[in-house]
C-alpha cells in the first residue's frame, strides 16, 4: 500500500450531510433525478480516483491525465452498473458502501488489464514445470520433495486441460483473474469456480499420495 | 491445513479447503461484510465464507483491502 492514499483530488469531495437520503432521488425524472446522477458520479469518481491512485504503481508509465482518464472511464462504467442494478440495493449496508465498491470494481479491472495490456499470457501448460522453482529448497527433507513431486503430479494427471491452465496461469504466472478471463473470453466468477475445482481435485490427488494433513 | 509449513506457492496451489463463496457472491456481500468489520462485528461470522474467498482470490482481495481503505479514510475526512 502507497505511503498516502489521501490523493488531494480524491479528497475534495468529502461526506456530505443527508448521504443516505438523496440516492432514492435516482429513481425521480427531472432535475432532482439528474441532480443526483451527479452526486453519484461525483461519489463514484471519488472512488475510481481513490483505487487508481493506490495502484498507480503498475501503471507507471502512464501520465497523471491518462491516469485519471482511467478513473473517469471507470466511474462512467460504475454509474452504469448502480443505475441498473439499484433494486439490488437491499439496505444492508449504507448506499454510499455499496455505491463505492462498483468503482472500486471498474477502477481495479481497468488497472490490471492496463498493466498487462501489452504483456504476453503464456496459456501454454507445460508452463507448470515452473513450479520446480517454486518448491522446498536445497536443504528441505525427502518429504518436502515428495510433496512437491506429488503437486507436480497432481497437476499433470488430475486436473482437466482447462483447470491446468487457470490453475497455472493465475497462480505460477501471476495472470490477475480479470486479465485472464478477457483473454480466454471468461468472466471471473467462471474462471474463478475452475480454480476452486482445481484446487480440490489438487488437494485430492495429494492427500491419496501421502499427505492427507492437505485436507485438513 | 495442518501440520506442515507450506511454502506460499503450494498454499495457492492448493488452496485452504475451507468453504468458501464465489466471486460473484463475495461482491454483493463485499459492502456489508466491510461495514461489519470497521464495526467491530464477527463479520467471518455473519457473512461466513468470504473470508476464505479473500485467501483464495487476489483480485477480491484487493477489492476488499480497498473498500476498507476507502472508508476509513472517509471516517477521518
Amino acid at each position: 500500500m502507497p505511503a498516502s492514499d489521501t490523493n488531494p483530488d480524491v479528497s475534495a469531495l468529502a461526506q456530505a450531510p443527508g448521504i443516505e437520503e438523496w440516492h432514492l432521488d435516482l429513481h425521480a425524472e427531472g432535475i432532482r433525478g439528474d441532480e443526483a446522477v451527479a452526486h453519484l458520479h461525483g461519489l463514484l469518481l471519488r472512488a475510481a480516483r481513490f483505487e487508481v491512485f493506490r495502484r498507480r504503481g503498475s501503471l507507471s508509465q502512464l501520465s497523471a491525465v491518462e491516469l485519471d482518464e482511467l478513473a473517469q472511464d471507470a466511474a462512467d462504467d460504475a454509474a452504469v452498473s448502480v443505475l441498473r442494478r439499484l433494486d439490488d440495493f437491499r439496505g444492508e449496508s449504507s448506499f454510499r458502501t455499496w455505491a463505492y465498491k462498483f468503482a472500486l470494481l471498474e477502477a481495479s479491472v481497468k488497472v490490471r488489464r492496463r498493466a498487462w495490456r501489452d504483456r504476453e499470457v503464456t496459456l501454454e501448460p507445460e508452463h507448470w514445470e515452473s513450479l520446480a522453482h517454486a518448491g522446498p529448497g536445497p536443504d528441505d527433507d525427502a518429504e518436502n520433495a515428495a510433496l512437491l513431486e506429488a503437486v507436480r503430479a497432481g497437476i499433470r494427471t488430475a486436473l482437466t486441460p482447462r483447470q491446468r491452465q487457470v490453475l497455472v496461469a493465475t497462480v505460477l504466472e501471476g495472470v490477475p483473474i480479470d486479465v485472464l478471463a478477457e483473454r480466454l473470453d471468461s468472466n471471473r466468477n467462471a474462471l474463478y469456480k475452475l480454480l476452486h475445482d482445481a484446487r480440490r481435485r489438487l488437494r485430492a490427488h495429494v492427500a491419496a499420495a501421502g499427505f492427507p494433513e492437505v485436507n485438513e | 491445513m495442518t501440520g506442515r509449513d507450506l511454502d506460499p506457492t503450494l498454499k495457492r496451489l492448493l488452496g485452504s479447503g475451507e468453504p468458501e463463496i464465489g466471486c460473484d457472491e463475495c461482491f454483493d456481500q463485499l459492502d456489508r461484510y466491510v461495514e461489519l468489520q470497521l464495526a467491530g462485528a464477527s463479520a467471518d461470522e455473519l457473512v461466513p465464507g468470504l473470508r476464505a474467498h479473500l485467501v483464495g482470490c487476489p483480485a477480491c482481495a484487493e477489492e476488499h483491502e480497498s473498500l476498507r481503505a476507502l472508508l476509513e479514510l472517509d471516517s477521518v475526512s
